[in-house]
């Protein structure tokens, strides 16, 4: 891709790809830990993954602040990308951001820097956005909560630093809180703040 | 046997066309043109325009036409097409000091720089129906103003040159308005969003709550400090250019009321603001709307909240005429499970206080 | 140049898919994410004009419109029947804006549009049910004010629902509240399950399809996600209940069905018939007959 070629790469039928990648975001957040492909995606520049280009095209616009995490701000042709084809406006105040969008979960800051909505407005709070390189693997960790019937078996990896502590700590929040979008390289899945996260034996 | 009602379908379409044919009316009478509707009937153009919030004089001509003169249809109309259009930027603020102006009046001053203008006003007409009029009798040429007149100073400005009129918000201190269309309104409100919300209400509630502020349900001593009807210069920011580009011209209506207050704990006395600002020619909204506007304002100004015209959230969220109209014209809608299990109920406690009082009898005997 | 003018009157006739532009429905399906994220907490969104009346389904049409693609299958129920004036009115307008295939099975639809009713046939993992709702919150006729149920939500505060509750049981011996009758989903929020009877309320509970809740005029979405608990305020000493009938359907001979009331003849004759059109129907296909069947 050319140095200026971030006009392309969009989709063409934006309509109804929006659509079908919103439906299976939306599965995921409502049946949290199960894994939902997106079958169209957008071609982003090297440094974006496809599925995180297609959350960021099908929920966020000109209302919605983003926050970038250092590799993807430090990548001008992403992020030249992302205002071209969102118009989203990118914010440097990880707390005023609707979304965050990460590309490496290892070295993310914590959960508790980002917008955790307040007891009147639970829903003012970042949807976190993170890219993941898969869910066969990483630590197993079993799922409860709403949209799930019994327990959920899950993985996914990298994880952020002490996730479960970090999550407990969100779900300990509740109604306030983060929830997470983990895209992978065909798929996404979700953690909602809802979900009670156990380690896989629990 | 019993056969349930079928046919929904075709009864909808039955109606439709029913509708169509009650709204051309006598095939006989000429059809009426958007053009006369426009020309004729300008008034309820503007106020489909401003409820609507669609400045398209064609579009409300059209819809006024569709609803068979149902205003609030009308404007029902009007806001549907409006939702679906995409929004390419906001412009900035308009100038109404630089208003071409048609008419102007102010109650507070006698005379002043620019003079009184009546313009095209009902206001000392003889309210008797004219034959003539009915007969299609041509009006008389009327005598107008040259049309580049100097820009006319308002009268607010007079005032706060004094210092006695609180100054007019800054822009400044809240560079990005809030947009109601697009963000869901929360309580308390900014005085921008209540007067976004304002200004597409109903004439009709507004215009009563505002009466009932000069009734003494928190009376706010309003002085029609001027009024003026005119063209205001409509302009957009392009960031290419540096310079607004001009996207053309609108009439509006504004009424800037002066109200005297004897100050309190937070400002000091003086003449405070209520603000109205309507499309097309409006007179009564507007002057309705500032007197709302004053209204909701007790809190900003520490006054004592007393009565229903200064209470935002029951102000604001009635005051939409196409929201109230739907909610209430809803009822018409079928509610036969909720009244079955209303039925069941009443007949299950109608059974009991039988029961109890056959008990009470016997008891007795 | 206006509207109307030559060549542009296409403008006005055509729409995107669904109606809504794509601006808006991301505002939607943000709104949906963060209701799903909280179940039972209303997430105010910025409902547009829709070209039916705010308190005919606008909320309900909003989220089916934000939702909706070309696999799916649509059915829409008004009183649990596809056949009443509003819920065909609201099929055609997806017929004619998206086209996409509709049903009245049940079992056959991906979504399903209602009004006051939740269907008989159970729904099933991957379906979304979409409700109309009127009145958002369950405690606006307590206190009508928004700021202050805000508050309540905010902080737990629901003995204001117990206290009416109650004083109706000691009235009346009994609970007076025979539709929208208010539940508490998942232990937190005291949620509207929109104007259903209570007969409906334990469907909801723990249902393995996707509930979702519009309310347009209101500008308020609301969620209840897969197998999310759901339980109806009730008292130790009064549990709560739902209405039975003292009747199966006159046609299908359905027994614990929720029946509608039909007056026959003007000397008060009448007979009581499954409000779920498409349930009643197919038991009559599979050979079930009430007293009164053809």
């Amino acid at each position: 891709m050319a140095e200026t070629d971030f006009l392309s790469g969009g989709l063409a039928d934006p309509v109804i790809a929006g659509q079908s990648a919103f439906r299976a975001i939306m599965q995921a957040m409502a049946e949290p830990g199960t894994i939902q492909a997106i079958t169209d995606c957008p071609t982003p520049p090297k440094g974006l993954r496809r599925t995180m280009a297609s959350i960021a095209t099908t929920l966020c616009d000109a209302d919605t602040p983003i926050w970038l995490d250092p590799e993807l701000a430090g990548n001008p042709l992403v992020v030249k990308w992302l205002a071209f084809h969102t118009g989203a406006p990118v914010t440097a105040d990880s707390a005023a951001a609707m979304f965050a969008f990460v590309s490496d979960p290892s070295s993310m800051p914590a959960l508790d820097r980002f917008a955790k909505g307040t007891d009147a407005y639970p829903d003012r709070s970042t949807t976190l956005v993170l890219a993941v390189d898969g869910f066969d693997r990483g630590t197993p960790l079993s799922l409860t909560g709403p949209g799930i019937e019994h327990l959920r078996r899950f993985t996914f990896a990298p994880m952020p630093e002490a996730f479960i502590d970090q999550w407990s700590g969100n779900r300990a929040l509740f109604p306030r809180g983060v929830d997470l979008i983990l895209a992978g390289p065909e798929a996404v899945a979700c953690l909602p703040r809802s979900t009670r996260i156990g380690k896989g034996e629990d | 046997m019993y056969v349930a009602v079928k046919g929904g379908e075709t009864a909808i379409d039955n109606a439709h066309k029913l509708l169509a044919d009650r709204r051309r009316g006598n095939r006989d009478v000429a059809d009426l043109g958007l053009d006369q509707i426009m020309e004729q009937l300008s008034l309820a153009v503007d106020r489909v325009m401003s409820e609507g919030a669609l400045y398209d004089r064609e579009l409300a001509a059209l819809a006024i036409k569709q609803a068979r003169g149902d205003l609030i249809e009308a404007i029902f109309l009007a806001r549907a097409y409006r939702t679906t259009l995409p929004r390419f930027g906001y412009t900035q603020p308009v100038d109404t000091g630089r208003m071409q102006v048609e008419r102007r009046i102010s109650a507070c001053f006698k005379d002043l720089p620019g003079g009184q203008l009546l313009g095209p006003t009902f206001d000392y007409t003889h309210r008797l129906l004219d034959p003539a009029l009915a007969g299609g009798a041509a009006p008389e040429t009327p005598e107008v103003r040259d049309p580049d007149g100097a820009p006319m100073m308002r009268v607010s400005d007079f005032l706060g040159q004094e210092g006695l009129l609180e100054p007019a918000p800054d822009a400044a201190d809240k560079p990005v308005p809030d947009d109601i269309a697009r963000n869901p309104m929360s309580y308390p409100m900014d005085r921008d969003a209540r007067l976004q919300a304002l200004a597409r209400g109903d004439e009709g509630f507004l215009l009563s709550m505002g009466y009932s502020t000069q009734r003494g349900y928190a009376r706010s001593h309003p002085f029609a400090g001027e009024i003026r009807i005119g063209e205001v210069e409509l302009e957009i920011a392009v960031p290419e250019l540096d310079f607004a580009a001009p996207l053309g011209r609108i009439q509006v209506t504004e009424c800037q009321m002066v109200n005297q207050f004897q100050g309190s704990a937070k400002a000091p006395p003086q003449f405070t603001r209520g603000y109205g600002l309507v499309f097309g020619q409006a007179e009564r909204k507007s002057m309705a709307m500032a007197l709302v506007d004053r209204a909701l304002r007790a809190t900003e100004l520490g006054e004592d909240l007393t009565a229903p015209a200064q209470d935002e959230e029951f102000v604001i969220a009635h005051s939409d005429n196409v929201q109230a109209t739907g909610f209430v014209e809803h009822l018409k809608l079928p509610h036969y499970v909720d009244f079955q299990s209303e039925l069941n109920l009443v007949r299950r406690m109608r059974a009991e206080v039988e029961a109890r009082t056959e008990t009470h009898q016997e008891a007795a005997e | 140049m206006s509207a109307l003018d030559a060549g542009n009157e296409q403008v006005i006739a055509t729409y995107n898919f669904a109606y809504l532009d794509e601006q808006t429905k991301r505002m939607i399906r943000r709104a949906l994410l963060k209701g799903i994220a909280v179940p039972g907490y209303q997430v105010p969104f910025a409902s547009r004009e829709m070209p039916m009346p705010y308190g005919w389904g606008t909320g309900g049409v909003q989220v089916t419109a934000a939702i909706i693609g070309p696999d799916d299958r649509l059915k829409v129920i008004d009183q649990g029947a596809d056949d009443t004036t509003n819920a065909i009115s609201i099929r055609k307008f997806f017929e004619r804006t998206t086209g996409v295939e509709t049903t009245t099975a049940t079992a056959e639809a991906s979504i399903i549009q209602t009004r006051h009713r939740i269907p008989e046939t159970p729904l099933t993992a991957g379906q979304i049910l979409v409700f109309q709702v009127p009145i958002p919150e369950p405690l606006r006729f307590l206190e009508p004010r928004e700021t202050e149920t805000r508050t309540m939500h905010a902080l737990e505060e629901y003995g204001v629902m117990h206290v009416k509750l109650y004083e109706d049981i000691a009235r009346h011996g009994h609970i007076a509240t025979t539709y929208a009758y208010p539940v508490k989903v998942e232990g937190r929020y005291v949620t509207d399950p929109s104007p259903t009877p209570k007969f409906d309320n334990p469907k909801m509970h723990r249902n393995p399809a996707l509930q979702l809740f519009g309310a347009g005029r209101e500008m308020r979405i609301y969620a209840i996600p897969p197998w999310t608990e759901v339980v109806s305020l009730d008292f130790e000493d009064h549990p709560f209940e739902v209405q039975a009938f003292d009747r199966p359907c006159a046609l299908c001979g359905a027994e614990d069905v929720f029946l509608d009331e039909v007056i026959t003849d003007d000397r008060g004759g009448r007979m009581f018939v499954c409000s779920d059109t498409d349930h009643c129907n197919r038991r009559q296909a599979e050979g079930h007959a009430g007293e009164q069947a053809a």
